[in-house]
């Protein structure tokens, strides 16, 4: 790239008009929220799912998520009932679009919605080299795209694979839970269109949350816990072949 | 005194470092935000901005405040607990909007399969037919109202 001193001088002050507003920043949107009083994570009840893939799209109109990339996908698992370590996975296009026939009579056929676990010791956020990924004081797993490099380190880190770099902006994205709904007392947009319940928001600081009888009265499981990442995304009803 | 002498160079080399070191903390000062480690590593103004994006689903309840009729017919059927833009997608503009921006009425022959269609996948208490032999061509809201979906509540709208 050439730049010439005049198109330079042009720019100088365009840069730190631009970097003024990244120091300045933008004021909380929701006066009325405090941070201190939540603790965010979500059920989702794998019983009830029927992957019509209503969280996906809504996921993707919510979020503008690019075409391809998905913040929040639904995964059809086939159990054969011999090979109950390998099961086949499919997601086309994230299931989007449905799934394909499942044949009756051939093992078993059962689908996962997967997304951010907003766990609470994420290894996504510890290897950040510039603190542009976090944990919020209320457990959301978030990302500061304007200080974020685009380094992919999160990316790699993340066990789950909930995270991609973004075709345009060239900086990590992933799942914010609809930061921008919950502190507005919405739900997220995944939650709000599943048609069957299949996915719950869940407030752990909240003590007239459902969850907590939930979590008592089901067996309910998160995704790799030998991993030790404090997930968040509680899965009920989870079959063992999960991964 | 003559082994100081012999050192002086290095004094102005030490002089140097410092000099560096204190330019360094005047720019670090006026390029690091404010915010910057309010909550943690991290610019805490960060929060504010990601929480400051635009909604675009209303969420239930902004359906409920003026549609009280689908609502209350909703609740005698079987769809009680799907919400509005389940079916019929993003409508904040709408919401905040209601004069200008008009929603599309959703199709009901993909709107009804994409939940419907049999699968062997889906929870077996879930309603499910394969809807081409079901229906033989006909919409599903001839002989279903998708608000109270039952035969006996009445068929369109």
């Amino acid at each position: 790239m050439n730049i010439s001193r005049r198109k330079m001088l042009i720019l100088l002050p365009a840069a730190a008009v631009a970097w003024e507003s990244v120091l300045a920043g933008t004021p909380e949107a929701s006066p009325n929220y405090k941070m201190s009083d939540h603790w965010w994570g979500m059920l989702i009840d794998v019983s009830k799912c029927i992957g019509c893939g209503n969280c996906v799209r809504a996921c993707q109109t919510e979020n503008d998520v690019p075409e391809g990339y998905f913040r929040t996908w639904v995964e059809r698992y086939h159990v054969d009932d011999t090979h109950l370590e390998n099961p086949t996975v499919i997601s086309p296009d994230g299931g989007k679009e449905g799934f394909p026939a499942a044949k009756e009579d051939a093992g078993k056929y059962f689908f996962v919605p997967k997304m951010c676990n907003h766990c609470a010791d994420s290894p996504c956020t510890q290897v950040c080299p510039v603190g542009a990924t976090f944990i919020s004081p209320d457990g959301v797993v978030l990302i500061d795209q304007k200080y974020c490099l685009g380094c992919a380190y999160c990316v790699q880190a993340c066990p789950y694979g909930c995270r991609y770099i973004h075709p345009e902006k060239h900086v990590a994205d992933k799942c914010t839970l609809c930061y921008h709904r919950i502190t507005k007392g919405l739900t997220t947009a995944c939650c709000e269109s599943c048609p069957t319940g299949a996915r719950q928001l869940a407030d752990l600081k909240n003590p007239n949350d459902p969850i907590h009888a939930f979590l008592k009265t089901h067996n309910v499981q998160v995704l790799k816990p030998q991993m030790a990442t404090g997930a968040k995304a509680f899965y009920n009803d989870l079959d063992g072949s999960v991964r | 005194m003559s082994a100081l002498k012999d050192a002086r160079h290095l004094f102005r080399f030490a002089g140097l470092f410092v000099l560096a070191f204190l330019i360094f903390l005047v720019v670090r000062h006026y390029y690091v935000p404010k915010c910057f480690g309010q909550y943690g590593h991290y610019r805490g103004a960060a929060i504010g901005e990601i929480a400051q994006l635009p909604v675009k689903f209303a969420g239930h309840q902004a359906c409920e405040d003026c549609h009280t009729d689908v609502v209350a017919k909703k609740n005698t059927g079987k769809h009680a607990h799907v919400n509005c833009e389940a079916c019929h997608g993003a409508l904040a503009s709408h919401a905040n909007d209601p004069s200008t921006v008009k929603p599309v009425l959703p199709d009901t022959s993909v709107l009804c399969a994409r939940c419907h269609t049999a699968s062997a996948a889906k929870p077996k208490g879930f309603p499910q037919v394969e809807p081409a032999e079901h229906s033989q061509g006909l919409p599903c809201e001839t002989c279903h109202n998708p608000h109270s979906p039952a035969m006996d509540a009445g068929g369109a709208k």
